[in-house]
């Protein structure tokens, strides 16, 4: 836990508020320089974990160490090695863009000069230079999102955190803002980020959280999590009559139940170790389907997403 | 992109101290900054003041005597001084209270950045506004006849101790600010002007039942104005026979509310500041 490569570091964080139990027991580790994606379902506590980290929020139970310093005992140590773009926006929309960047600048204690150079580069950027004399009140989402996310990277913290960073971006303005992550982390900066965007977590995440019900229920690599639910076979035929027959040999091969999909003519699988892909063709063959289609093909993290949080938890089962 | 450094963070006492000023210091200017884009807020709180002046000097004016003599528009203008002094914590509780349930509180927060910089940065930034406020009613007493006329060192003394105690109720508002949401705040409104008013701003409080004398004669509102009204020399200065103490000496009264009041609530709303929303 002291160990300088490990850049955020929880263990059974708890956190309730009245009668909700936000967070109940979550553990985290995330190596220095690497980015961590925070995924989980609405609610799961994401965010509050976040605040959590951020000395936002004071955890009711457990400890978190961030860039070598504890959340709670160390706060201030903490703030000096951290970065937040917030889920909500976190601007003073009575100012102007570049009024709010000046300011972050000045509280950072660059430079008048520096700070306003700073802004300067930051807007052009990103693409706000012609809104920066407007108060952000008048920005549109997006823009709101965009100037709150520059406004965390004025200076490059050791440690950075992204709650749903592009929410609400358009993709040419979310490819830039995964370009940013990907400089910084090549410059040694720790991310830590949740989204929704399944595809984001796969692009810029080295490892994954998966949060739910206020606890990790599974971390890994992309590979590793989407190995946990194995391959999919999917087979399309060609006489939407033979599908239930399709439907048949592949539940007897694989002893899993099939999905049939009519109006596209598939039927998918799940495989859990190892199949002969031969067999099964053979088989569909000798039970009479012309399979158009048969593809063997990793599932994506959207289905590992789906297959880990849909299952209620024991309380809800018990409901 | 060029890379930028988190500044690291200061050892020393002086070092922490110079943070923490140039922490505030940025707030203020970011208070001050929004009045340029809210102009309206400014002009209300200008303007407040001054039609308090016209109405209180001429409606009031002709129907109230003073003891000893004088004239009552002299008389009032300490009064309002004193009053918009206390009023002002309605005007900074509630500049506080929006402020918190707004998103930048939480990048604040999350800075590193002096905790004490965003409170001792809107008082700081009240203290020129509240100057100005009183700017105006100066403008406006002078034009209905108000004079001090005891010299520049007592004037200069009666503002210092006007703002003095401004800038401690203003800590009082800070702390009200972050208790209380801004829906609840405004149902206050109406109760500042009787605490306000049961003094003697606006009459002398010779003439009131004695349960309601005993309430106006402690009340740090009449301590001010008393303080005030010597310092201008104003009429009505003379008028009880058996002054309670804060009357008889109203500069010392006012100095001893002052602190008292910085006493309690900067170091309360410092650390209602730090752990509001935890
Ligand atoms: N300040 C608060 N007061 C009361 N309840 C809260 C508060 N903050 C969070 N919660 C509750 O805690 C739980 C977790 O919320 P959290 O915001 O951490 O979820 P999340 O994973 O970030 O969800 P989302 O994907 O919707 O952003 C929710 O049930 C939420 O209602
Ligand atoms: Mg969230």
């Amino acid at each position: 836990m002291d160990d300088p490569e490990i850049a955020v570091w929880a263990e059974g964080l708890r956190k309730r508020f009245g009668r909700t139990e936000a967070l109940r027991g979550l553990d985290l580790e995330v190596v220095r320089g690497t980015v961590c994606g925070l995924l989980g379902p609405n609610g799961a506590g994401k965010s509050t974990a976040v605040r959590v980290l951020t000395t936002l929020a004071l955890p009711d139970a457990g400890r978190a160490r961030v860039a070598g310093y504890d959340v709670v005992r160390d706060a201030d140590e903490v703030r000096f090695r951290i970065g937040l773009a917030g889920q909500h926006a976190s601007m003073d929309d009575r100012l102007s863009g570049r009024d709010n960047l000046r300011m972050f600048g000045r509280l950072y204690h660059l430079p008048e000069r520096v700070a306003r150079a700073r802004a300067d580069e930051l807007l052009e950027r990103f693409g706000l230079a012609h809104a920066a004399d407007r108060i952000v009140k008048t920005y549109s989402g997006g823009m709101r999102r965009r100037v709150d996310l520059i406004a965390s990277l004025i200076i490059a913290p050791p440690v950075l955190f992204l709650d749903e960073p592009t929410t609400g971006l358009d993709p040419r303005s979310r490819g830039e803002i995964w370009d940013t992550i990907r400089e910084l982390v090549a410059g040694g900066t720790t991310v830590v980020l949740t989204t929704q965007y399944l595809d984001e977590a796969d692009q810029l995440a080295d490892r994954i959280a998966v949060v739910d019900h206020g606890r990790v229920i599974a971390s890994g690599t992309p590979d590793e999590l989407k190995a946990t639910i194995g391959t999919r076979v999917d087979v399309v035929v060609r006489d939407v009559a033979t599908l239930e027959t399709a439907a048949m040999v592949l539940k007897s091969t694989t002893g899993a139940e099939p999905e049939i999909d009519r109006a596209n003519r598939r039927v998918g699988v799940p495989v859990k170790g190892s199949v002969s892909f031969t067999d099964m063709v053979r088989e569909l063959d000798q039970a009479g389907v012309t399979a158009e289609d048969v593809a063997m093909r990793r599932p994506t993290l959207d289905e590992v997403f789906l297959r880990l949080t849909g299952e209620p938890t024991a309380e809800e089962a018990a409901a | 992109m060029s890379v930028l450094q988190i500044p690291t963070r200061p050892v020393s006492v002086a070092g922490r101290l110079r943070w923490a000023l140039a922490d505030g210091w940025t707030v203020v200017r970011r208070n001050l900054a929004h009045l340029k884009s809210q102009p309206g807020q400014l002009i209300a709180e200008l303007v407040f003041p001054a039609v308090m002046v016209l109405m209180f000097g001429y409606v009031f004016g002709s129907a109230i005597p003073i003891p000893g003599g004088g004239n009552y528009r002299e008389y009032l203008m300490p009064g309002l001084f004193g009053m918009t002094a206390f009023t002002g914590v309605l005007a900074t509780a509630t500049v506080v209270a929006q402020d918190a349930g707004r998103g930048v509180m939480d990048r604040f927060r999350s800075m590193p950045m002096a905790r004490s910089a965003v409170p001792f940065g809107q008082t700081g930034a009240d203290i020129i506004t509240g100057a100005l406020a009183m700017a105006g009613m100066v403008v406006c007493g002078f034009a209905i006849g108000w004079r001090p006329h005891e010299g520049p060192a007592r004037t200069m003394a009666a503002f210092g101790l006007l703002v003095l105690l401004r800038y401690a109720i203003s800590w009082g508002g800070v702390l009200l600010g972050l208790m209380i949401k801004e829906e609840t705040l405004d149902k206050l409104v109406p109760l500042i002007f009787p605490i306000t008013m049961v003094s003697n701003s606006f009459v002398p409080t010779g003439g009131m039942p004695t349960w309601l004398r005993v309430i106006a004669d402690w009340n740090p509102v009449s301590a001010i104005v008393a303080a005030c009204r010597d310092l201008f020399g104003s009429p009505g200065t003379t008028g009880s026979a058996h002054l309670v103490w804060p009357l008889a000496h109203p500069v010392v009264a006012t100095l001893l509310w002052s602190i008292v009041l910085l006493v309690l609530f900067v170091p309360a709303s410092v650390h209602r500041y730090r752990t509001v929303d935890h």
